[in-house]
């Protein structure tokens, strides 16, 4: 295996473009370490990009945030505002692992790591969070919710990065939260996430996202959910159509984290729960 | 092999590792500073908790060559000459270990939660150690020694 | 004191909480465990597994590796000792496979190369061709008639007739007249419960390391709870003299059973001998799931009758065990535990030891007791809550007691059962008020304990300190608590005294640290060192004097006149007999050597809150207390400290643990990350209660405490489950899936 530590995004593309074999990209490495160690990937040529200036910096884009690729969820939950803006976003990525790993883990680490079940990628998706993607033919910007294609898969060329991560402007009255069932208390992978952003007028839910993670190949913003309740104060009728609105949109699996009857009726618990909780924050903020 | 220059309880080190070596395997078999553990290799367990520039993380999800530059601080950085750390002191006292695998990482652990929140409480403490698995105590003296400390800290600054 | 006296009284060091003689090394990283020690020249070991739960290993091809550079030897079952039997032969094949691969994880060739990394890649280049074979995993498809057949001729002749060979032991036991019983009773309840395989988890993967020469003298270092019995195998395996390898247990990080066995430490020495220099195997956290020795699995079926007053009438059980693709699954202990507590006319229990595709089970904390517990208790409390009786009440009705017959055959000596429900009872845990959503549980459970062989050794130094030799390795602070038996008997302070665990080289055998036997047999032994050593000291304060050895008594440290009829002598404290006592007769050391048999029984009852979210099926223990008998506790900080760590285990495998097998027989859940111990934020603070009634076996009245603390909690949880969510869990572990299904099933039943 290489290890290279490149300075700059033109030279970690360069490296990746001219790699032989299989190639990474190391930020907190929680995920690469541990497919290293049980060798289920073994990269050729692993690239190191937390030497590229600004990559662990969070600052301000227009209202909204650009968030460094290396920066770790312990940095995003110690940040003054980010989390005062976004609290589910930033719940969600200081959800991930524990107090080490959360020392380590990045958001763009885990969008890459294009697994169904990563817990900040709801949370994105339900924020509208956008990345920059830098590659051979220079760069372009991708909603979150289509870099996953698979598990295990991104929409990522050979060669290509994730160089920021783009917060769009919190504005007014709205709240978002995250979600997500395990059966402990910490130290697992979601068995079920969901990631809800709202906006309110008045009492009146006028914008809203709902992503759902863990029940499908991917992660999935569910329109019909989030029609659901725009348009409702969030009574009981309007959660219980979000409820029924998520549970049908899950596609899941049975594996040894849960059964597709569990993750499906799941889903629906904690549309719901995320949902008030958005509500609750949305109204604060008005 | 990759030549790393890192700082290790203070002091300057150098080793060859092979990329493939985290961390955890330089401290252990290069450096011989075996007080972290591998318990898992994956980063579940905490056994190989060290700092890192002041953050707390697995050693067994670094890699070796990621040290350079970096400053690292063991279990074995922890006593000051024959004087133990309070949270080593208060750890025997209340019988906070059993079999002693999971201490080393658990102290770190704890010292790095102490420096950032002088004032825990006992649920932050028990999330905070959610990663140190402990499978002897069920981590209720080892609470109690991290809270006494944490009180004993407060009245004496 | 004289030699076989009891003492139950005027404790100045037992009772103590003395701080832990290891403590220092520990908290500073000093300790050395098993994977931390290195010799020059060592080579590092990796084992190649079997990725098949059953399949016949058609040829092994090493070339590749070989070719690898820095690879120096690989073994294969070839290396290993030709002709052995019975349970040699089981661990044999259980270390290296021989002919075919019995379960995902069984070792077939291992690797020594000059590092990590190296015997790690040439592991992945041994080519190993397989035939594949039908497998089954669980226990009671493997007894079906059409299950594939493990191993021809594993079962002996306790087996009924016409069982299917992969059923390899049958036990029954129990008295009176069950359906006469039942018959009887007012009510009867009959249900059928699973529990799936758990590990001990311990935090420590198996680690050795090993150097045996071409002249076959040998040196082994390794975790283990018992390297007596690591001598033994490992020369059976290896075809060694016993005494010609000398084992030392390094510092182990966690056992609760699983480390009685071996598995690296035989393929170690085998690469050794073949490379002629010393080799270090640590396992992977993986391969600590998929090949070591968790739990059996069991499937049970229990009917028992109670009178409208709660008098139980009959109770009957039949365990099936799954122990892995070997012998030993611990149904017996299943069965004997099983209805313990309890005082009954009519008891009957059956067990059968059932082979799977799976790693052979090991002890884990009471092996075989918390599955029988949950069984038993959980229908012990559908009765009580459909007569509408206190659980207490009814458990006390019936409680086993001094002079009652066991329902697996003896007659009950003095045991605290009793004062264990009752010290529950008036705990303010069982009659706090609940909360909304939360139910209370309670359970009772019961250990046997063990004796066992037992060698120690207590020698004086001159300056009147004393350096004791134990044979049990320190799972649970035993070099504490013998170090204070040691200081009680001699009359001086507890830091005068050096407690070690000796190499096998130091002392007799040793068995195992199992069976909750340490406090009890090794402090016994290390009573009568330390009286054996007092008597010599005796003698060579009497000698001084002039006067007759038994007109000498030992107080305080010191030598004195029996009474004034003795003569008038000032004391003489112990240093002033040691710094002498080359010139008075040589070396002072006291040892015993016994098989000590009165090991006390333990009983405990624990209390639990939990919390059931009925929409997720997430369970929270919100609260839990522990009352056990531990006879009398030497240090109750380390008895405490055995409680809770029992009722954590316990916790988790009630909720949360299991051993997960995909359709192709591979365990899926081999890391951490997936089989879910309980971490730190899941649990609330264990309240502990020692209740001490003491046993007469032992000098001071100890009984083992170690395993009692698992066996309640597996009931206690699901009898609170029950209580909170108004479902009866019958399957661990209890996982929100379960729960929700359970609780659907009962809305569309009623």
């Amino acid at each position: 295996m290489q290890y290279h530590t490149p300075s700059s995004f033109d030279d970690a593309v360069a490296l990746a473009k001219d790699a032989q074999g299989v190639t990474r990209f190391l930020a907190g490495g929680t995920d690469v370490l541990v497919q290293l160690r049980a060798d289920i990937v073994t990269p050729d040529v692993l690239i190191d990009i937390k030497k590229i200036a600004g990559v662990s910096d969070i600052t301000r884009e227009g209202d909204g945030w650009r968030i460094g690729v290396a920066v770790t969820g312990a940095e995003m939950s110690e940040h003054d505002t980010l989390g005062k803006e976004w609290p589910g976003l930033v719940e969600a990525m200081d959800l991930i692992g524990s107090t080490q790993v959360q020392g380590r883990a990045t958001l763009t680490g885990n969008l890459c790591n294009g697994s169904p079940a990563a817990d900040s990628v709801p949370a994105m998706v339900a924020a509208g969070v956008t990345v920059t993607v830098t590659g051979p033919n220079g760069e372009r910007k991708v909603a979150v919710e289509d870099i996953p294609t698979a598990p295990g898969k991104t929409s990522l060329e050979a060669g290509e990065l994730v160089t920021a991560v783009h917060v769009p402007a919190r504005g007014k009255s709205g709240g978002d939260a995250y979600l997500r069932f395990i059966p402990r208390t910490e130290m697992d992978i979601a068995v079920v996430g969901c990631g809800i952003n709202l906006r309110l007028d008045g009492k009146k839910i006028v914008e809203a996202r709902v992503a759902l993670g863990a029940v499908a190949p991917t992660v999935l913003l569910v329109e019909e959910a989030a029609n659901a309740i725009i348009g409702t104060e969030l009574d009981d009728a309007a959660l219980e159509a979000l409820a029924e609105a998520a549970s049908a949109a899950c596609n899941p699996i049975n594996d040894k984290r849960g059964t597709i009857k569990f993750r499906t009726h799941v889903a629906g618990v904690l549309a719901k729960r995320a949902a008030k909780i958005a509500y609750q924050r949305a109204e604060a903020a008005s | 092999m990759i030549h790393v220059n890192t700082k290790v309880n203070g002091d300057d080190v150098e080793f060859l590792c092979d990329p493939r070596e985290t961390l955890l395997d330089a401290l252990r078999d290069k450096l011989g500073l075996t007080g972290a553990k591998e318990g898992c290799g994956t980063g579940d367990c905490g056994a190989c908790s060290v700092t890192m520039d002041g953050r707390l993380v697995c050693s067994c999800l670094v890699l070796g060559a990621e040290a350079e530059g970096k400053e690292i601080a063991t279990v074995e950085g922890m006593a000051e000459g024959e004087n133990l750390h309070i949270l080593q002191e208060k750890f025997i006292e209340h019988a906070a270990l059993q079999c002693g695998i999971c201490t080393p990482g658990i102290l770190v652990a704890t010292k790095n939660l102490l420096e950032k929140h002088p004032e825990p409480t006992e649920t932050q403490v028990r999330y905070w150690l959610a990663g140190n698995l402990c499978r002897c105590t069920g981590y209720d003296k080892i609470i109690r020694a991290v809270m006494e400390t944490a009180a004993d800290l407060r009245k004496a600054s | 004191m004289a030699f076989d006296e009891t003492k139950t009284e005027d404790f100045k060091v037992v009772g103590q909480r003395v701080k832990r003689p290891d403590g220092v090394d520990k908290v500073t990283g000093k300790a050395k465990f098993g994977a931390d020690a290195v010799a020059p020249g060592m080579l590092f070991a990796a084992i190649v597994r079997s990725p098949h739960a059953h399949a016949r290993i058609v040829k092994i091809d090493t070339s590749k590796a070989e070719a690898l550079s820095g690879v120096k030897g690989i073994v294969t079952r070839a290396d290993f000792a030709t002709g052995l039997t019975g349970g040699d032969l089981d661990v044999l094949e259980n270390v290296m496979a021989g002919e075919k691969a019995l379960y995902d994880g069984h070792a077939v060739a291992a690797v020594a190369a000059t590092s990590q990394l190296v015997a790690r890649d040439a592991a992945k280049l041994v080519e190993v061709e397989y035939e594949v074979l039908p497998h089954v995993t669980d226990v009671d498809k493997a007894m079906a008639s059409d299950a594939p057949v493990i191993r021809e001729g594993a079962a002996d002749q306790s087996v009924p007739e016409g069982m299917h060979p992969n059923v390899v032991r049958y036990h029954e036991s129990g008295h009176g007249d069950i359906e006469a019983g039942f018959a009887e009773a007012d009510l009867v309840v009959e249900d059928s419960f699973k529990t799936e395989a758990t590990h001990q988890g311990y935090i420590e993967p198996h680690a050795c390391l090993a150097q045996l020469g071409g002249d076959n003298k040998g040196e082994l270092w390794c975790c283990t709870q018992g390297h007596w019995n690591v001598q033994k195998l490992c020369a059976a395996m290896l075809g060694l003299e016993t005494s010609q390898l000398r084992v030392t247990a390094s510092e182990i990080g966690g056992g609760f059973g699983g480390k009685t066995a071996v598995f690296i430490e035989p393929v170690a020495l085998a690469l050794s001998r073949k490379t002629n220099r010393p080799v270090k195997l640590v396992m992977s956290r993986s391969e600590v799931f998929r090949a070591t020795g968790p739990t059996a699995s069991t499937s049970m079926d229990i009917k028992i009758g109670m009178k409208k007053d709660g008098t139980i009438t009959a109770g009957q059980g039949t365990f099936r065990l799954q122990g892995g693709a070997f012998p030993g699954a611990p149904m017996e202990f299943t069965a004997m535990c099983a209805f313990a507590p309890y005082n009954l006319q009519n008891v009957k229990q059956v067990g059968y030891d059932v082979m799977a595709n799976r790693p052979k089970q090991a002890a884990y904390r009471a092996p075989g007791s918390p599955m029988a517990a949950f069984a038993v208790e959980s229908v012990i409390d559908e009765l009580c809550k459909k007569l509408g009786l206190d659980p207490i009440e009814v458990r006390l009705k019936n409680a086993s007691k001094q002079g009652t017959k066991a329902s697996f055959g003896p007659t009950w000596d003095r045991i605290g059962l009793v004062e264990t429900l009752e010290a529950a009872q008036s705990h303010p845990h069982y009659s706090a008020p609940l909360k909304e959503g939360q139910g209370r549980g309670i359970s009772c459970g019961f250990w046997f304990n063990h004796g066992g062989e037992t060698s120690v050794t207590l020698a004086l130094s001159e300056d009147g300190t004393a350096q004791l030799s134990v044979g049990t390795p320190d799972i649970g602070g035993s070099r504490a608590s013998m170090a204070q038996m040691a200081a009680e008997e001699l009359g001086i302070p507890y830091e005068n005294i050096r407690t070690t665990i000796a190499d096998t080289a130091t002392l007799g055998y040793n068995e195992v640290s199992h069976g909750s036997r340490v406090t009890y047999a090794s402090g016994l032994a290390t009573i009568k060192a330390a009286r054996a050593a007092v008597k010599i000291l005796c003698a060579r304060a009497a000698a001084k004097w002039g006067i007759d050895e038994d007109a000498v008594v030992w107080e305080n440290g010191c030598a004195k006149p029996s009474g004034p009829n003795a003569g008038e002598f000032d004391p003489l404290p112990i240093e002033k007999l040691t710094r002498s006592m080359g010139r008075t007769g040589g070396p002072i050391v006291g040892h015993f050597e016994a098989t000590p048999e009165g090991a006390g029984v333990s009983f405990a009852t624990h209390i639990v809150d939990a919390e059931v979210d009925k929409e997720t099926g997430q369970t929270k223990v919100v609260r839990y207390t522990v009352v056990q008998d531990a006879g009398k506790a030497i240090n109750p900080a380390y008895v405490e400290g055995q409680f809770q760590g029992g009722a954590a285990q316990g916790i988790g495998w009630a909720l949360n643990e299991e051993y997960i097998y995909g359709e192709d027989g591979r365990l899926q859940n081999s890391v951490f990350l997936d089989y879910r111990i309980p971490v730190a934020s899941d649990l609330p603070m264990i309240d502990t209660v020692i209740v001490e009634v003491p046993n007469p076996g032992h000098p001071y009245g100890v009984r083992g405490v170690g395993e009692t603390s698992i066996c309640p909690p597996l009931a206690a949880i699901a009898n609170a489950v029950s209580n909170a969510a108004g479902v009866r869990l019958k399957e661990l572990p209890m996982s929100p899936p379960r729960i929700l299904a359970a609780l659907e099933d009962q809305a569309n039943n009623g």
